[in-house]
């Protein structure tokens, strides 16, 4: 054999391996995603959204679950994404060249990778040990800490793709710079700021780890925010772990759940991402 | 227009602007306390782990890092078998997992028709968003029962009589274990690896892909000696990047792990990882030494996972340097 043909079916063995690898990918995700829709969709009905979480053996839904995500994700975001936009605006606006912002987007970038775990294990210190007791406030803390990251990240991308010439034609008007940043400025990056609080949103809201200690459970209906709460992720980790069928049913019932609410927060941040884009 | 008009009109000129710099000053200063207060986060959170480890790291000393014993009565803790188990699990999904999100990268750079790049691309996107919780379920409830009854009882036969190879894949089956967790850490940092190194592989300047193509190379010694020497700073972060998740994963190993504290050389059976530990036993500890020892193995896998994404993450900008010259 020549070395051309040697060199030719050297390369085709490695570009089907390349074809293979992601079929094999493709085939894992959809393996995964087809579980989840049947065995998600043959535990689904009305009792899911309207009964709180039984008891083992007894039928139920995960309404307390789902009002207690709900609650604990609103709050955290609320607490969180001012934080982060702020941040964010600094690191853009006033301090774009300076070391602190360097440093702080180095930090940044790793607490948003960070094991959210810890970031539990950080909340229950300051809050659970302090108050004595899980409660809501501290899950909805540990989510909020989880959605600065996101949010000083996607702001400061975004207030950056904002063209100069703007904000030069507001100076030559003799605008202040705070109301450039709040009136020009925001306002230009508006959809890609409302991009970053979704992917936030959708980062959050199957968050299970730091809920596990700070928020823990609750198996009865609660709005009591200075009490333990149910959260949909704590409540199919318990169920799904449990060696009663009801219970498993519910997991994914749950898992469908957040999973649908993730993916459609994901491509509305995309479609409203796409829309508006500074080149 | 007469004297005093004019100083009223200047007056009130000269406290507009008194409000405006009183305003951009108050807007600076809360910004960039902002910036400082996620400087503190990250302070806070070091200072917490440290405070909260302190009884069990006295207690212990170094011998808590190299201690197999884990016994919440006679309140002996060692962190081994759970750092044995962080590691091995996430360096076996990046061996499955890196070769096949190169390849994935590949293929969408290189071979995939273009209308279909931007689909399939978004679709990886769209799967690195999934909660994690929800491949645990899927792995205690789909995977685990496929792997006891087919892969593990065919890699315990077939490797029986080859030394080594038959300690590392020893039996009997258990379905969950740490075999079982690295899988599906590979399918769950898949998406990531496969994102980054698309993106890494699309900064590689068309002229040098041509003129590769030019002198006669055949796609795969472009892909293999112009696009991966050209990213390898790039490829090297995001690996790192997919580790700093791997190593700190939570929910999905938690489901499968099997939770035990020991170090098996069979990689069949099951083990515990840091993270799996903390969410299964952290409740329900009672006594400060048991409480503190969870929150010390919390403050090992926050080192580890800051040194990796740190230098994932210093790599990443390095590409970024290059690709801005």
């Amino acid at each position: 054999m020549s070395l051309a043909s040697i060199r030719k079916a050297r390369s085709a063995i490695a570009m089907g391996a390349c074809i293979g690898s992601a079929v094999l990918g493709i085939a894992a995700l959809a393996l995964i995603l087809g579980a989840l829709l049947w065995n998600g969709f043959s535990s689904l009905n009305l009792d899911v959204f309207a009964k709180m979480t039984p008891p083992p053996g007894a039928s139920g839904g995960l309404l307390n679950a789902i009002v207690g995500s709900l609650i604990m994700t609103i709050m955290g975001v609320a607490i969180g994404a001012p934080l982060g936009l702020l941040a964010g605006t600094y690191m853009a606006e006033y301090g774009r060249y300076s070391k602190l912002t360097t440093l702080v987007r180095f930090i940044n970038d790793i607490l948003l990778s960070a094991p959210s775990i810890v970031i539990g294990l950080f909340v229950y210190e300051i809050t659970v040990l302090q108050m004595g007791h899980f409660s809501a406030y501290a899950g909805a803390l540990a989510l909020a800490l989880l959605v600065v990251p996101v949010v000083v990240r996607t702001t400061e991308d975004m207030l950056n793709l904002v063209p100069g010439g703007l904000r030069e034609a507001a100076i030559a008007m003799g605008l202040p710079r705070s109301l450039i940043i709040r009136h020009i400025a925001y306002k230009a990056a508006r959809a890609g700021l409302i991009t970053g609080l979704l992917l936030a949103v959708a980062r959050v809201s199957g968050e299970t780890a730091p809920l596990l200690f700070t928020a823990l459970n609750n198996q009865f209906f609660s709005t009591n925010l200075n009490a333990p709460m149910a959260s949909l992720p704590v409540v199919i980790f318990q169920f799904a772990m449990s060696p009663y069928k009801d219970w498993q049913s519910l997991a994914w019932a749950g898992a469908l759940l957040i999973t649908t609410a993730v993916l459609v927060l994901s491509i509305g941040a995309r479609i409203l991402g796409a829309q508006k884009t500074f080149k | 227009m007469s004297d005093s008009t004019a100083s009223l009109v200047g007056d009130a000129r000269t406290r507009a602007l008194k409000r405006f710099n009183l305003g951009d000053r108050a807007f600076h200063l809360i910004t960039k306390s902002a910036a400082v207060a996620v400087l503190l986060l990250l302070g806070g959170v070091i200072a917490s782990l440290i405070h909260g480890s302190a009884p069990a790291l006295s207690e212990f000393g170094f011998g808590f890092l190299t201690s197999e014993a884990w016994n919440p009565v006679t309140e002996k803790f060692g962190a081994a078998p759970a750092i044995y188990g962080t590691l091995l699990t996430s360096f076996i999904a990046l061996l499955i997992a890196a070769p096949v999100g190169f390849g994935i990268a590949v293929f969408l750079t290189e071979i995939c028709p273009f209308p279909l790049r931007r689909p399939i691309g978004i679709a990886i996107e769209l799967l690195a968003g999934i909660p994690s919780i929800i491949y645990g379920i899927w792995g205690m409830f789909v995977l685990a029962p496929v792997l006891q009854a087919t892969l593990q009882p065919w890699l315990i036969a077939g490797f029986a009589d080859i030394p080594i190879l038959n300690d590392l894949f020893a039996g009997p089956p258990y379905g969950i274990g740490i075999f079982t967790a690295s899988i599906i850490l590979s399918i769950m940092i898949l998406p990531l690896i496969a994102s980054i190194s698309r993106d890494v592989f699309a900064t590689v300047p068309t002229v040098l892909k041509e003129a590769a193509f030019g002198v006669g190379c055949t796609r795969w010694e472009v892909v293999r000696r112009i696009v991966m020497p050209y990213t390898g700073a790039g490829l090297v972060g995001g690996v790192m990047l997919a580790l700093g998740r791997a190593l700190g994963e939570t929910m999905a190993v938690t489901f499968v792990i099997g939770n035990a504290h020991k170090i098996h050389a069979s990689i069949l059976g099951p083990g515990t990882t840091i993270s799996a530990t903390i969410a299964n036993e952290f409740t329900e500890a009672d006594g400060v030494l048991y409480t503190s020892s969870l929150i010390a193995l919390g403050l090992v896998l926050f080192v580890i996972t800051f040194i990796v994404l740190a230098a994932s993450r210093l790599m990443l900008a390095r590409l970024k340097r290059q690709e801005g010259r």
